[in-house]
């Protein structure tokens, strides 16, 4: 009996864990890459007489997997961190209820692909070939500058890419070169299978294992990541170095630009308290804020970009220009097929 | 603790029919609410018997599982080549720096797969250690990168599971009775002829039982094989995870799940019968392992004790040699990569600099860490101590039970994700469920330790003690007590190692702001840079360090315990 009573007292535990308690809570569902500085989040907590709770459900594809799941007794009030990549699902899910912030002036209108509001911009990133400047420099290498050099033998097996079925990195780089070559895209990845492509399932693997200017240093001098990731490596260098070991292929059409989304999630407790954190996290001092916290752009034109930023993070000249409608309808059939390809 | 020492085995066995349900009580109470209550629902919801008529998603199924059973029987294999004379070596032998040896053994079990990924990539991959030999091997063989990742993928498996072949055959060995060794070769008996006749007959139970939960734990392995070998190896999870999350398939992820649970409840039946032989063989234990003494066998200790140590040590000191190595260039130098001594990505963990909310300092992320694995050692001790009263003495009832109980071990991660959201809603961001998730996947294992020490109480002792005037209070602590504190210890330490270890961590809903040290290491490896990566390996020596030592102090216990018998 000692058992069931131990038993029973701590499922009692877990709801008093639970019961609301205080200020009222706001819960904000994001993928496990989502980061905030304290002084911010306290500063709207404070503004609000509120709680916030983040939960952290997952990489991209999970959490929105789980949030639709839980679609009629939602597990937060607001998520963020759904890309342009997943729009579309969220979306046809309809998990989402509009809400126009007046946040939204201070954001370009290219950056607002739902026109009825129900996911607002936050920031975004360009997915782009990285690549390993010694490496290069030292082997007299030239940079490859289309698509199309990366299936010449001088650049055999030195790509890592991410497999577009379980990355999101991957599956932008794939789209760009969906929308470089139409319905030929198969052709070129065979091209780049004979080339010695290597394929891993995830950007982690990529970067530390097999890209060659990481800590890992691994055996590819390119791999796909962000345009931002060179920053990256100058800010968490242990003495900062002259310049950026890596940088990007920016090249017309050779990136993927990822717009990362928040919406307010539809049987949700706190409408308020909901629109007020979507116009936070449009607000300067968020958006000021989340560049070093998750190396993203703000969307926000009125947001300074920290130093390291300006001088060592990239933009495409020219992302690949590929609907948002078209993701949409083709996404899984292209994943599949590129899937069948690459086997 | 409702134990009736003073009764007699028959009135015991018969009071217990009536009482049998209720030790069973907090068990099935417990896996009905957080196992088969949300894979139920989860199933309903998305399995249909439609999936079954549609090729395609046979052909998935067929090849995933072809492959799936592929890759663990010669991961088994490969795991019985190292674990088999392993086990003999430690049941039979001493030898100086035998606990620690032991200790290293079990550390790979409870590292999270990145950590472990990390590992093996600094010793075999392209600039590792062992590149150039690896390289040979691929070219005398003429084999494919992806026959290296498979590889890489078996070694991982072997560098798991080698600890459960110890644990289970040796346990066996070392409780063989030396006399039938001796009879036999007083008989006549070869070396050969000894282990043929007399000995692999009697282990065969243990090494089939050991040969099941390697094989099921292969069979079910995730994180190995997508972060070495990538999701060209579709195992069953591999796909599953694919289908339930990437593309969005779930009810092909669903006729997925249910042929593995299918698989699964083939192998826990099997488990359980063959598991129940090797503890009715548990006889007190002989003190069996001595110094080597021959030749043959000084030979076979050394050679053993230098490719353990060889196979298990290297990998995981290349974690703390990485953490304590700065391969950045210097101030201004791009073309030169300095490699040098660094306490720098230690200093770090302690610095919170960009302010951040989710910044915690790594001693907390080693408190939490402890915390949730302590109240998985109490969750499952509490709950698996009843059960393994009950099965001891098992009726039909139990034998009915007892496959049911490993079930959790082969259930999908992600699909019971999907069915904790079904069925918990907002509870489920709660800390609590974190030591829950982890007591499914110990609770089998602690039953398991404990049911033999129960069964192997002998009764005549018991009724000795009571006969000669003691309480039932004092017949416990003079009996049970000293045969259980042995067990429950190394019970307590396998839900504390899985717990550390944090498997199915893919199953729930965190609060970043208590991570645990396999959240702050995945937290690390997820942005670029130095610091970063050299942090990560930092958190992974802590958390090396941590359960080295925890499985030290605990084997250490219980071998004083053991003196005392």
């Amino acid at each position: 009996m000692k058992k069931l009573n131990l038993l029973l007292s701590s499922f009692l535990f877990v709801l008093a864990a639970c019961a609301p308690k205080g200020p009222a809570t706001l819960t904000v569902m994001t993928h496990d890459s989502f980061a905030i500085s304290e002084d911010v989040v306290t500063a709207f907590e404070q503004e609000n007489n509120v709680d916030v709770v983040f939960l952290a459900s997952g990489d991209t594809g999970t959490m929105l997997n789980k949030a639709i799941l839980a679609k009629d007794a939602p597990l937060a009030d607001v998520m963020f961190g759904v890309d342009n990549t997943f729009l579309s699902r969220a979306l046809e899910a309809d998990i989402f209820d509009a809400y126009q912030s007046p946040a939204l002036s201070d954001v370009p209108a290219e950056f607002v692909l739902d026109s009825s509001y129900r996911a607002l911009p936050v920031d975004y990133g360009d997915v782009c070939i990285n690549y390993d400047k010694k490496y290069f420099e030292e082997n007299d290498l030239a940079m490859p500058a289309s698509f199309e050099d990366l299936a010449k033998p001088e650049y055999n097996g030195l790509l890592v890419v991410q497999n577009p079925a379980t990355s999101s990195p991957g599956l932008a780089f794939m789209l760009a070169t969906r929308a470089y070559f139409g319905d030929g895209f198969l052709d070129y990845w065979q091209s780049l299978k004979e080339n010695g492509v290597v394929v891993v399932d995830g950007w982690e693997t990529a970067y530390y294992t097999n890209f060659s200017a990481s800590s890992g240093q691994g055996p590819q001098p390119m791999v796909v990541s962000y345009a931002s990731s060179p920053a990256a490596e100058v800010f968490f260098a242990s003495e900062p170095p002259a310049d950026a070991p890596t940088a990007s292929i920016v090249a017309s059409g050779m990136c993927f630009r990822q717009i990362e989304f928040v919406g307010i999630l539809k049987n949700g407790q706190n409408r308020d308290l909901a629109e007020k954190f979507v116009d936070f996290m449009l607000s300067k001092q968020f958006q000021e804020d989340m560049p070093l916290n998750m190396f993203v752009y703000p969307v926000n034109q009125s947001a300074q970009l920290p130093e390291v930023f300006t001088q060592y993070a990239q933009v495409a000249e020219q992302p690949a220009n590929i609907s948002y409608d078209d993701i949409a309808s083709n996404r899984d059939a292209w994943i599949e097929s590129w899937n069948e390809v690459m086997k | 603790m409702n134990l009736s020492p003073a009764l007699s085995t028959k009135t015991r066995s018969y009071l217990s029919a009536n009482s049998r349900i209720l030790f069973w009580i907090p068990t099935l109470l417990f896996l009905f609410s957080f196992f088969f209550f949300p894979l139920f629902k989860i199933l309903a919801l998305t399995f249909n018997f439609e999936t079954l008529a549609d090729f395609d998603n046979l052909l998935v199924a067929r090849d995933s599982l072809l492959f799936t059973f592929y890759q663990a029987a010669l991961s088994t294999l490969l795991t019985f080549a190292l674990g088999l004379p392993a086990a003999i070596l430690f049941a039979k032998f001493n030898f100086p720096g035998k606990s620690l040896l032991r200790a290293l053994t079990a550390v790979p079990f409870m590292l999270p797969t990145v950590v472990v990924a990390a590992a093996f990539n600094s010793l075999l991959g392209e600039r590792g250690l062992f590149a150039t030999t690896f390289d040979l091997l691929l070219s005398t063989f003429d084999l494919q990168p992806s026959t290296f990742n498979f590889i890489l993928i078996l070694i991982a498996h072997t560098f798991y599971n080698t600890s459960i072949v110890i644990r289970i055959v040796g346990n066996a060995i070392s409780r063989l009775d030396p006399k039938l060794e001796s009879s036999a070769r007083v008989l006549g008996a070869d070396t050969f002829h000894v282990w043929k006749d007399v000995i692999l007959p009697i282990l065969r139970p243990s090494l089939l039982a050991a040969a099941l939960l390697v094989f099921m734990f292969d069979f079910t392995s995730f994180g190995v094989i997508l972060l070495l070998g990538g999701s060209q190896f579709a195992t069953l999870e591999v796909e599953i995870y694919i289908r339930a999350l990437q593309l969005p398939n779930l009810n092909l992820a669903a006729l997925l799940s249910v042929i593995q649970l299918i698989f699964t409840l083939v192998f826990s039946i099997l488990y359980s019968r063959t598991i129940n032989q090797v503890s009715t063989q548990t006889a007190p234990r002989f003190s069996a392992s001595r110094p080597p003494k021959t030749l043959r066998e000084r030979l076979f200790v050394f050679t053993g004790y230098w490719i353990l140590l060889t196979f298990f040590l290297l990998p995981l000191l290349s974690l703390p040699i990485r953490s304590f190595t700065r391969l950045e260039a210097d101030r201004g130098q791009r073309t030169e990569v300095q490699y040098g001594f660094t306490t720098d990505y230690y200093e770090e963990l302690f610095i919170n600099r960009r302010g951040s909310l989710f910044y915690v300092p790594p001693v907390q992320a080693a408190l939490n860490s402890l915390g949730f694995a302590g109240i998985t050692v109490i969750l499952s001790l509490a709950l698996g101590y009843p059960a393994a009263y009950a099965l001891a003495k098992p009726t039909r009832l139990e034998k009915f039970l007892d496959p049911f109980l490993m079930l959790p071990l082969g259930a999908s991660a992600v699909m019971m994700g999907l069915g904790f959201i079904l069925s918990f809603g907002r509870l489920i961001a709660s800390p609590f469920f974190i030591p829950i998730a982890h007591t499914l996947i110990a609770l089998p294992f602690v039953i398991r330790t404990l049911q033999p020490a129960l069964a192997s109480i002998p009764e005549r002792l018991r009724q000795a003690a009571s006969t000669l005037g003691a309480s039932p209070l004092r017949v416990w602590q003079a009996v049970d007590f000293p045969i259980l504190s042995r067990a429950t210890l190394s019970a307590a330490t396998f839900a504390f190692t899985v717990s550390l270890g944090e498997f199915g961590a893919t199953l729930l809903i965190t609060r970043p702001e208590y991570p645990t040290i396999p959240i702050a290491i995945s937290r690390f490896l997820s942005q670029p840079g130095g610091l970063n990566y050299g942090q990560a390996m930092a958190m992974a020596t802590v958390l090396m360090l941590l359960t080295t030592l925890s499985i030290l102090l605990i084997e250490k216990l219980r071998f004083n315990n053991a003196g005392e018998l």
